[in-house]
C-alpha cells in the first residue's frame, strides 16, 4: 500500500466516522465538534486530490466561521436537549430504510456508470499542468466565471443583511441617537429666551 | 492494494450524503442537528464536484464547488438567524412547535 492510498483511507474513514458521530451524538456541542473534524478530513481528501485552494477555503469557512456560529447558537439558546432527543429510536427504522435505499441506488448508479468518452472533448476549462491550483482557479474564476463569482458575492451580502435584519431588535427605553430628530430641531422648539432679573436668578 | 480511483471518492461522497439524509430523519426534533446534516450533504456534493473535476481534468467543477460552499455558508447563517428570532418569539426551537403557518 503506498502512502497516497494509506492517507486516502485514513481521511475517508475519519470523515465517515465523524459524520456518523454528528448524527448519533446526544449533545449538540459534540455534534458541532465532530462536524469540524469531518470538514478537516474532507479538506485532507481535497489536498490529496490536488485541489489545495478549496481545501484551505473549506478550513477557513467551516472550521473558522460556520462551526463558531453553530457553537455560539447552541450555547446561546437555552434548550432542553433531553426533550429534543426524544423519539430518536422511533425514527431510527424509517431513517435506516431511507438511507439503505439511497445507498443502494447510488451504488447501482455509480456501478453502471462507465464514463463518457466524449466528455474529454467538451472540457470548459482544462487544468494546465504548469500552474498551481490556486493560480489556475483564479485565472478561470476572474475571467470565464466572473458573473458567477459576482453573484456569489451578492448572495453573501444578502445573507449578511438578512441575518442582521432577522436578529436586530430595539429595546424600549434605551436612549439612542436619532439623526432625523436632530436635524429637525429648529431655534423655536429648542431655545427659550428668558429675561433674568439681576440679583435673583431664575 | 489498488490505486485510488474516482469511484473511491464517489463511494465516500455517497456514504456521507446518505448519512446526512439519515441524520435528518433520525433527529427530527432537533433543528440544529438537521442544519448540520444539511451541511454534511452539501459537503458530499462538494466531494463529488472536486473528484470529477480532477479526474476529468476540468477546473469548472472546482469553481462550482466554491459556489456551493458560498451557498452553504449563507444557508447556515440565515438558518441560525431564523432560529434565534424564533426562539425569542416562541421560547422554544422544537420542530413540532413550528406550525404557525399551517392552515
Amino acid at each position: 500500500m503506498n502512502l497516497f492510498s494509506a492517507f486516502f483511507y485514513l481521511f475517508s474513514t475519519l470523515t465517515v466516522a465523524s459524520a456518523s458521530m454528528v448524527v448519533f451524538s446526544r449533545n449538540p456541542v459534540h455534534s458541532t465538534l465532530f462536524l469540524v473534524l469531518s470538514f478537516f478530513n474532507v479538506a485532507g481528501l481535497f489536498v490529496l486530490l490536488g485541489a489545495e485552494f478549496l481545501a484551505m477555503t473549506l478550513i477557513l469557512v467551516y472550521v473558522g466561521a460556520v462551526s463558531v456560529l453553530f457553537l455560539f447558537i447552541v450555547m446561546m439558546l437555552d434548550i432542553n436537549f433531553v426533550k429534543l432527543n426524544e423519539g430518536f429510536m422511533s425514527y431510527l427504522p424509517i431513517g435506516a430504510c431511507v438511507m439503505g435505499v439511497l445507498l443502494i441506488e447510488l451504488f447501482i448508479a455509480f456501478g453502471a456508470w462507465k464514463g463518457f468518452p466524449n466528455a474529454y472533448n467538451l472540457l470548459q476549462a482544462p487544468i494546465e499542468e504548469h500552474l498551481s491550483n490556486t493560480e489556475a482557479l483564479g485565472r478561470v474564476l476572474y475571467t470565464r466565471y466572473v458573473y458567477h463569482f459576482q453573484s456569489a458575492g451578492l448572495i453573501l451580502l444578502i445573507a449578511m443583511i438578512g441575518a442582521i435584519v432577522l436578529t436586530l431588535r430595539h429595546k424600549p427605553g434605551v436612549l439612542r441617537q436619532v439623526v432625523a430628530d436632530q436635524i429637525a430641531r429648529c431655534p423655536e422648539t429648542s431655545v427659550e429666551i428668558r429675561k433674568v432679573k439681576s440679583g435673583q436668578g431664575i | 492494494m489498488t490505486e485510488i480511483t474516482l469511484s473511491h471518492y464517489l463511494t465516500v461522497a455517497a456514504l456521507l450524503f446518505s448519512l446526512g439524509v439519515f441524520g435528518i430523519f433520525v433527529n427530527r426534533k432537533n433543528v440544529i442537528v438537521i442544519l448540520m446534516s444539511i451541511e454534511l450533504m452539501l459537503l458530499a456534493v462538494n466531494i463529488n464536484f472536486v473528484a470529477f473535476s480532477i479526474y476529468l481534468g476540468d477546473l469548472t467543477g472546482q469553481v462550482f464547488a466554491l459556489l456551493v460552499l458560498t451557498v452553504a455558508a449563507c444557508e447556515a447563517a440565515i438558518g441560525l438567524a431564523i432560529l434565534v428570532s424564533f426562539e425569542r418569539n416562541r421560547g422554544s426551537i422544537a420542530v413540532e412547535d413550528i406550525n404557525v403557518m399551517k392552515g
